[in-house]
């Protein structure tokens, strides 16, 4: 399974804090995740659309989008921020 | 603050003075000793307490060049604190005039101010706070050579902007100097903080975004808690006066979370990009012009 944690807007947004994913072929790395997240359509593409930036953590170290994800793997999906 | 510099303030005894430190002698060059009056050791009493702070800590401060960039939610708590605190000079860049809407989260200006630049009613405030601080006013935008010339001059940068843009320039310009770099950033209910330390393989703020961030979110658009930019830039003020001074460990290599709705904080290990177009040794053999 993969654990999936949501941060800040993501958290609101999506209604929900926190998730378990199986492991399938088609979840190789952070963006093969999140891809399949938008899938799901709806809010889900809205929060998570294509070409927008997402800051993706894989047990707590912050990583790029085609890093590997395995088994028992935690994700963090952070939205990025730049105001001041 | 350079390492010489340093060592030779960590080696040599500190006599106490009995005469008022002279701001001219204290703040532009860190080669100088600087030596601090009874009443300095008196205003900044609470801090030379510190185990590791001591009267070292605060003659590094008073001994150290900051810019600040921005003068915004961020800004106002780290001006005030390092003012506050004794960092000899500051640079405070911030090319806006203060609009009404400011004041619910921008501590450092006043009602009687709207309409000033916010570089100046900064300056009548933290003279006001602190007189012994230097502050330096830029009150144009900073392109990216001005950035550099202003980077050169300075130990220490605070990034308190509210653009992705700006956000790239100011990393660009430090780590191409080596200088360290405190960087925070809050929108709605969330900030994030990190430090780097402008060191030789990163990482830097533009490992953290391999990818452009292509649309702000401004406090305009999507609102900010007040709060929330205090709790962010005295953070960010607090790393910059441990930077400064050697107290404790610098956030360097990690970043911090904050979602206040809930009040969580996320710890993140940020390790320096292999591929960073700034900072990794394929960017430093080439002309380094990449921000």
């Amino acid at each position: 399974m993969i654990r999936i944690c949501y941060f800040a807007r993501f958290r609101e947004q999506l209604g929900l804090a926190q998730e378990e994913v199986p492991c399938q072929p088609g979840i190789l790395t952070a963006e093969d995740l999140l891809a399949h997240l938008r899938a799901r359509g709806g809010v889900w593409a809205e929060a998570l659309p294509e070409g927008d930036r997402v800051m993706t953590a894989i047990n707590q170290e912050l990583v790029r989008p085609e890093t590997a994800i395995r088994d028992d793997d935690e994700v963090g999906i952070f939205p990025p921020v730049t105001g001041g | 603050m350079d390492i010489t510099n340093a060592e030779r303030i960590e080696s040599r005894e500190i006599p106490c003075q009995d005469h008022r430190l002279n701001p001219d002698q204290a703040m532009i060059d860190t080669r100088c000793v600087v030596d601090l009056s009874d009443e300095q050791l008196l205003r900044y009493g609470r801090q030379i307490l510190l185990p590791d702070f001591g009267i070292e800590g605060q003659e590094r401060l008073a001994a150290a060049r900051v810019l600040i960039v921005g003068l915004g939610g961020l800004g106002s708590p780290v001006a005030m604190y390092l003012a506050a605190a004794g960092v000899g000079r500051i640079h405070l860049a911030d090319f806006d005039r203060i609009d009404l809407s400011n004041l619910q989260r921008q501590i450092l200006h006043d009602t009687d101010h709207i309409g000033w630049t916010k570089t100046a009613s900064a300056c009548q405030r933290l003279a006001r706070l602190n007189p012994e601080v230097e502050i330096i006013a830029i009150q144009s935008r900073l392109s990216t050579e001005s950035l550099r010339v202003v980077v050169a001059q300075v130990d220490l940068v605070v990034d308190c902007c509210d653009n992705f843009a700006t956000r790239l320039a100011i990393n660009g310009a430090c780590f191409a100097a080596g200088v360290p770099l405190v960087s925070g950033a809050a929108i709605r209910m969330e900030g994030q903080i990190t430090a780097f330390s402008g060191s030789s393989g990163g990482p830097c703020y533009r490992c953290l975004h391999p990818s452009e961030v292509h649309e702000d979110r401004t406090c305009s658009a999507n609102g900010v808690l007040a709060p929330l930019v205090g709790i962010i830039g005295s953070i960010q003020a607090t790393e910059a006066i441990k930077i400064l001074t050697g107290l404790g460990t610098p956030l360097y290599g990690r970043l911090l979370l904050l979602d206040a709705a809930t009040m969580d904080w996320r710890s993140l290990s940020l390790n320096a990009d292999p591929e960073c177009p700034v900072c990794s040794r394929e960017a430093s053999g080439s002309s380094g012009t990449s921000l």
